[in-house]
């Protein structure tokens, strides 16, 4: 069913992607993700949706409770930026433990990364948009991670197009989707079938939700190709 | 690793809570093998739960729930006051949820615990977007008046599964609830009636009247864990195994909300289906549950 969104896009089409790194010198790493929104009648009008997330390593500092005996002393505090309304708290601890469980937490003991995610423009897909941008920036800062996490947002549509609900999804993307000789699988599943975060607003059925995952993991693999490309750039 | 072999041998000689505060992971593995929890509930069972309606007898509804030990009061107050020019003819509900220290230990006076403005955005998207609540039973006079209903959350106990506790707080107090009288005065201004045999002004609605509640929305938390599916975890489980999955579904099998804010466990399609199956099973619980509290109030 072609439902033709309001700046003309079909079912599958995402929004054209931009991604950029390394463009705050006082970071340790940083990078900038944007979704533009074309507005076919006025081209004046540009509306962009872009996020731009630094992190910075603070002094290393002694953790002195109970879970000094789990050596997880690698914390990471993540500040979501955008004009005080209560989602802030909530994205934060959103983007906090997907960014967690990302991070190999072992490796730096003592020390706290900072993850600081401004928003700039908003035009939805806020959060998806602010995973990308973390994810990257922990790249071009150089902290190892496990595997990348990919975001989309998918929505539920009656005909249309009047959103009925929306999900944000985080994939994992493995290294071994570059190098295409080995791909990591558990228990035969690829590791990209499962789910690192799933918020969802609004009713849907649970058969809906299962297909905006699948919808959701194929267009992910565009996503993941315009990060890769960029930080493909850096290395040359 | 060297300390793997260290708690092997340690589990014989230590004490049982020793061993617990020093591996509590390796504690708790040992009982998921067995497909149990160390309170002896099986893998898939919440813990006790109870409805107690009319708590606050100053407040329009108000409800106490309780599930294992995490106890939530919910209160509803209501207050008249002009729609906006967008919706004049429909009512708003704002939804505050507090967790004073109280609680827990691990909230401290003056400091906002981190878990409660996020409870509080889960409550009210969840409420707002259930359609529990039609807004414009809640209007009075279209375009002038309407109600605001106020529901504040109090959580007094926090042992875990803190957004199931709420909203089913929530819907109980929602599902006591009792608009009061008003009546217009000389001022075209909305007042409450005392009483209805001494007020010689024409009510603007007759009774006190309850809310018609639609496609009431439930809750379950699942903690996964490699290979296990936790429900209705405890404050301990929650702060050891960092994975949660909260699924609301409503009374007609919708998904409401699937909440999962990361976590080291990546969930498969069979492990959230296996999530919603258990929150369809805990739907029918929770709601022969509130049909009981709810009866056994109209008989008093």
């Amino acid at each position: 069913m072609e439902v033709d969104g309001e700046d003309g896009r079909t079912q599958n089409q995402l929004r054209p992607l931009a991604c950029s790194h390394n463009i705050l010198y006082r970071a340790h790493g940083s990078a900038s993700w944007s979704l533009r929104t074309r507005t076919l009648r006025k081209q004046t009008g540009q509306i962009d949706n872009l996020l731009k997330s630094y992190l910075m390593r603070m002094r290393p500092w002694l953790n002195g409770n109970k879970e000094a005996l789990e050596f997880k002393f690698h914390h990471v505090w993540v500040w979501f930026r955008y004009s005080g309304l209560p989602l802030e708290e909530a994205y934060e601890m959103i983007l906090k433990r997907t960014l967690q469980s990302i991070c190999h937490l072992t490796i730096n003991p003592n020390t706290t990364t900072s993850i600081i995610i401004q928003v700039i423009n908003d035009d939805s897909a806020l959060l998806s948009c602010a995973i990308n941008a973390a994810c990257v920036a922990l790249v071009d800062a150089g902290i190892p991670t496990k595997h990348v996490a990919v975001a989309i947002c998918c929505c539920v549509a009656k005909s249309g197009c009047k959103m009925k609900a929306f999900a944000y999804l985080a994939f994992p993307n493995s290294v071994h989707s570059v190098l295409p000789e080995r791909s990591s699988s558990m228990q035969g599943k690829p590791i990209e079938h499962g789910i690192v975060t799933s918020v969802t607003n609004g009713i849907m059925s649970a058969d809906n939700y299962f297909y905006s995952l699948e919808r959701g993991r194929a267009a992910s693999v565009r996503v993941v190709r315009v990060s890769q490309e960029e930080l493909a750039t850096a290395l040359n | 690793m060297g300390l793997s072999n260290a708690s092997g041998d340690l589990s014989t000689e230590v004490e049982v809570d020793a061993f617990r505060c020093l591996f509590p992971l390796r504690f708790y593995e040992k009982h998921l093998l067995e497909s149990i929890r160390p309170d002896a509930r099986p893998l898939g069972r919440a813990r006790e739960t109870t409805i107690a309606l009319g708590a606050v007898a100053s407040a329009n509804g108000s409800a106490l729930a309780k599930i294992g030990s995490t106890t939530m009061l919910a209160a509803i107050k209501m207050e008249v006051m002009t729609p906006s020019l967008e919706t004049p003819d429909e009512g708003c509900i704002a939804i505050d949820f507090h967790m004073p220290p109280i609680c827990s230990p691990i909230v401290r006076p003056g400091r906002p615990a981190e878990a409660a403005p996020v409870v509080a955005k889960q409550l009210s998207d969840t409420i707002l977007s259930s359609g529990m609540i039609n807004l414009k039973e809640l209007s009075l006079v279209s375009g002038k008046a309407a109600w605001m209903a106020y529901l504040d959350i109090y959580c007094l106990d926090a042992d875990g599964a803190l957004f199931d506790t709420a909203l089913l707080s929530a819907v109980a107090a929602f599902s006591h609830l009792e608009i009061p009288v008003v009546s217009l005065n000389d001022d075209g201004k909305i007042v409450l009636s005392e009483e209805q045999g001494l007020s010689d002004r024409e009510p603007v609605n007759k009774e006190k009247r309850k809310i018609n509640l639609s496609s009431i929305p439930f809750s379950l938390t699942c903690v996964l864990h490699k290979n296990y599916i936790l429900a209705d975890p405890t404050a301990e489980e929650e702060s050891i195994m960092d994975t949660i999955v909260t699924v609301v579904l409503d009374s007609s099998s919708q998904l409401v909300s699937l909440h999962k804010p990361g976590g080291t466990v990546l969930a498969y399609t069979s492990a959230i289906q296996d999530c919603i199956a258990l929150t369809r099973q805990r739907v029918k619980e929770l709601q022969k549950i509130l049909e009981e509290a709810i009866s056994g109030m109209e008989v008093d």
